[in-house]
């Protein structure tokens, strides 16, 4: 318990860096290396680190398997219901140049909908999956 | 209603993906299944009109998200997939009120909602392969359909479900593997990946590249005729069907195969065989050596089988084997008996399985020795289940028997007398496992075992009783299957070189 200090403690530091970084890499995708889904794997990370240090009930009081296991599927109906929007507004299925005048731009906010979606599924995914193994004969 | 109709092929695939996440996200068992219903019977509707634009006005040709094909992905429907889209849209409509006791019996309450958004992320997946004009696309959603499979024979009420699930795994990563190997190098060579383009483009390639395109040739057909259950690669179908929920191995027989072929065909007839002169290559030997060998193996292991599902699935590889026939026969009565084949063997298939999945919901077993006499129990599901087995055999008056006889006629057309009679010999080894199967139930004395079944409740009888009286109904109406299962090859071997 005490022999693991720095550990909890540098934990505790880092949890909301890593978030941050997360967003970083979510919101740079447009302009570098990036994305939703590695933006994902950092946001499971930091609950995996979580569960790690403090123990899987620490981990699942942030993120409990209920949400976790919801936000698989919510991920990809925002990205499905993205493509759908496109249809309401009388152009084609996945078609963004309807979310703004011009059409690029469209394109941009259309595509930075999808990305928060993969985020959401991605993290969930991973998080489950850790989940899943970790409580494999308790 | 026009703003709707020129969506119609994204729709098809759309509302089902829709309805399996939003099934997903609601985690209940009773709205899963009302989703799940709902979409079942929205998607005939969609495909029917589709398939009715076809056949009055040509293809359908529709660019997501607004990008022009060949760089786009394009959803293409022609007068054979939306025969296919109908043919899979139907069955889950027919099937899907089947589903509510089924599935309430044999999976956990917990468990229920995702077993419905499976079926509708395979039912995406299906018929996105189907819709779709786009080689990798099709990939794509050949892969959902199988993932999701692989998770409903895994969510069976055996143990043996799991393994059978991981098999089906292991082979069907192998076949999309090879798929898209093969889709890899026509990449390569075309710089394509639309089907009407990459027919277009080959054909300048292959006095060069003629190795390169024979190797994309068999790395696809190798791949696809893993997901069809072709005769050798057929290893994973016999416990995925027998361990799956039964409601999943009625969907699953008379869809998933069923796509896999049409997939076949495309590649051969829209795609290879248009660019290139497919008569060089001994393709067509090999296909029709491969159906003989499964019509008449998988039959005679049937015969042997105990377990009513694992008997019912050799069966389909058999049956499967007669649609490849078709396809190896290419001529036009030939080629229409085996589209027309995918049709009957579907809506028969469906029917046995369903009346197999019936009898276990009242007895609890589908072992042949612990159901004798239970046709007197269970007379009208058993009813259904005779009707459905003499469709196999081909008996006259059975939708087999039109498939049979245009299959004979493609072979008498090529001077292939033996095959003709290899047909009729096969269906003779049908006749004695499906006999074999009706002397135990209706002619012996009930056991215990069976004593206390009777009739399932409506919900899933009229399915059973739908689709073995469509088995007798297209045996003699053949206008919707013959008629436009001709009209969809005449354009097939129109196109060819």
């Amino acid at each position: 318990m005490s022999l693991d200090l720095i550990l909890r403690v540098g934990t505790k530091l880092i949890l909301p860096f890593i978030l941050l970084f997360a967003l970083y890499v979510q919101f740079h995708g447009d302009f570098g290396p990036g994305g939703g889904f590695q933006a994902g794997v950092i946001t499971a990370g930091m609950v995996i680190l979580l569960a790690i240090t403090f123990g899987l009930k620490a981990a699942q009081r942030v993120a409990p398997r209920s949400l976790v296991e919801r936000m698989i599927p919510l991920g990809a109906l925002i990205f499905a219901g993205t493509g759908v929007v496109g249809l309401v507004m009388g152009k084609n299925y996945l078609d963004y140049s309807v979310f703004s005048r011009d059409p690029a731009h469209g394109h941009e906010l259309g595509i930075f909908l999808v990305e928060a979606g993969v985020l959401i599924t991605v993290a969930g995914t991973m998080t489950a999956l850790f989940y899943a193994f970790v409580e494999r004969g308790r | 209603m026009n703003a709707v109709l020129p969506h119609l092929p994204a729709l098809q695939v759309v509302i089902p993906l829709l309805g399996a996440l939003l099934a997903g996200f609601l985690r209940r068992g009773g709205v899963a299944f009302a989703l799940a219903l709902a979409v079942s019977w929205i998607m005939p509707f969609i495909s029917g009109a589709m398939l009715w634009q076809t056949l009055l006005t040509g293809p359908i040709s529709y660019h997501l998200g607004g990008w022009e094909p060949p760089w786009g992905i394009e959803y293409r429907v022609d007068v054979l997939n939306g025969f296919v889209l109908v043919l899979v849209s139907i069955v889950g409509a027919v099937i899907m009120p089947f589903a509510r006791r089924s599935v309430a019996f044999e999976i956990e309450e917990g468990r229920q909602a995702w077993f419905y958004c499976m079926y509708l992320l395979c039912l995406t997946g299906l018929l996105g392969i189907t819709v779709t004009g786009d080689v990798f696309n099709a990939f794509v959603f050949l892969e959902i359909s199988s993932l999701s499979s692989y998770v409903l024979i895994a969510l069976g009420p055996d143990r043996r479900a799991l393994l059978s699930a991981f098999q089906y795994l292991i082979m069907g990563t192998i076949g999309a593997t090879f798929y898209v190997i093969g889709v890899g190098l026509l990449y390569l060579l075309t710089g394509s990946l639309n089907m009407v383009d990459i027919a277009a483009r080959l054909d300048s390639a292959w006095p060069e590249y003629s190795r390169a395109i024979v190797a994309a040739l068999a790395f696809v057909t190798v791949g696809v005729s893993l997901k069809l259950a072709l005769f050798p690669l057929h290893a994973w179908l016999p416990n995925g069907y027998a361990y799956a929920p039964s409601w999943a191995t009625v969907f699953l027989s008379a869809t998933a195969t069923k796509v896999a072929i049409y997939l076949l065909i495309r590649f051969y007839f829209s795609i290879f065989g248009v660019a290139i002169d497919v008569d060089t290559l001994p393709i067509s030997e090999i296909i029709i050596a491969l159906s003989v060998a499964a019509m008449f193996i998988a039959s005679l292991i049937a015969v042997f089988e105990e377990n009513l599902k694992r008997m019912l699935a050799y069966s389909s590889v058999a049956q499967i084997g007669y649609i490849t026939l078709g396809i190896g026969l290419a001529n036009q009565p030939g080629l229409t008996g085996g589209l027309v084949h995918i049709v009957n063997h579907a809506l028969m298939k469906a029917a046995l399985f369903l009346a197999i999945g019936a009898i276990f919901y009242r007895a609890r077993t589908v072992r042949l020795t612990e159901l004798a006499g239970i046709g007197r129990k269970m007379p009208l599901t058993m009813a259904a289940f005779t009707i459905a087995g003499f469709g196999l055999i081909g008996a006259p008056g059975t939708s087999g028997f039109i498939s049979k006889w245009y299959l004979a006629i493609g072979a008498i057309d090529k001077d292939w007398w033996v095959l003709v009679f290899l047909i009729m010999a096969s269906s003779l080894i049908a006749l004695v496992y499906v006999g074999r199967v009706l002397e135990v139930v209706w002619l012996r004395k009930p056991t215990p075992e069976v004593a206390r079944a009777s009739d399932p409740p409506p919900s899933m009888l009229l399915p059973v009783l739908a689709l073995a009286s469509a088995t007798i109904y297209l045996g003699f109406d053949t206008e919707w299957t013959v008629g436009v299962a001709g009209n969809a090859v005449e354009a097939l071997l129109g196109g060819l070189r």
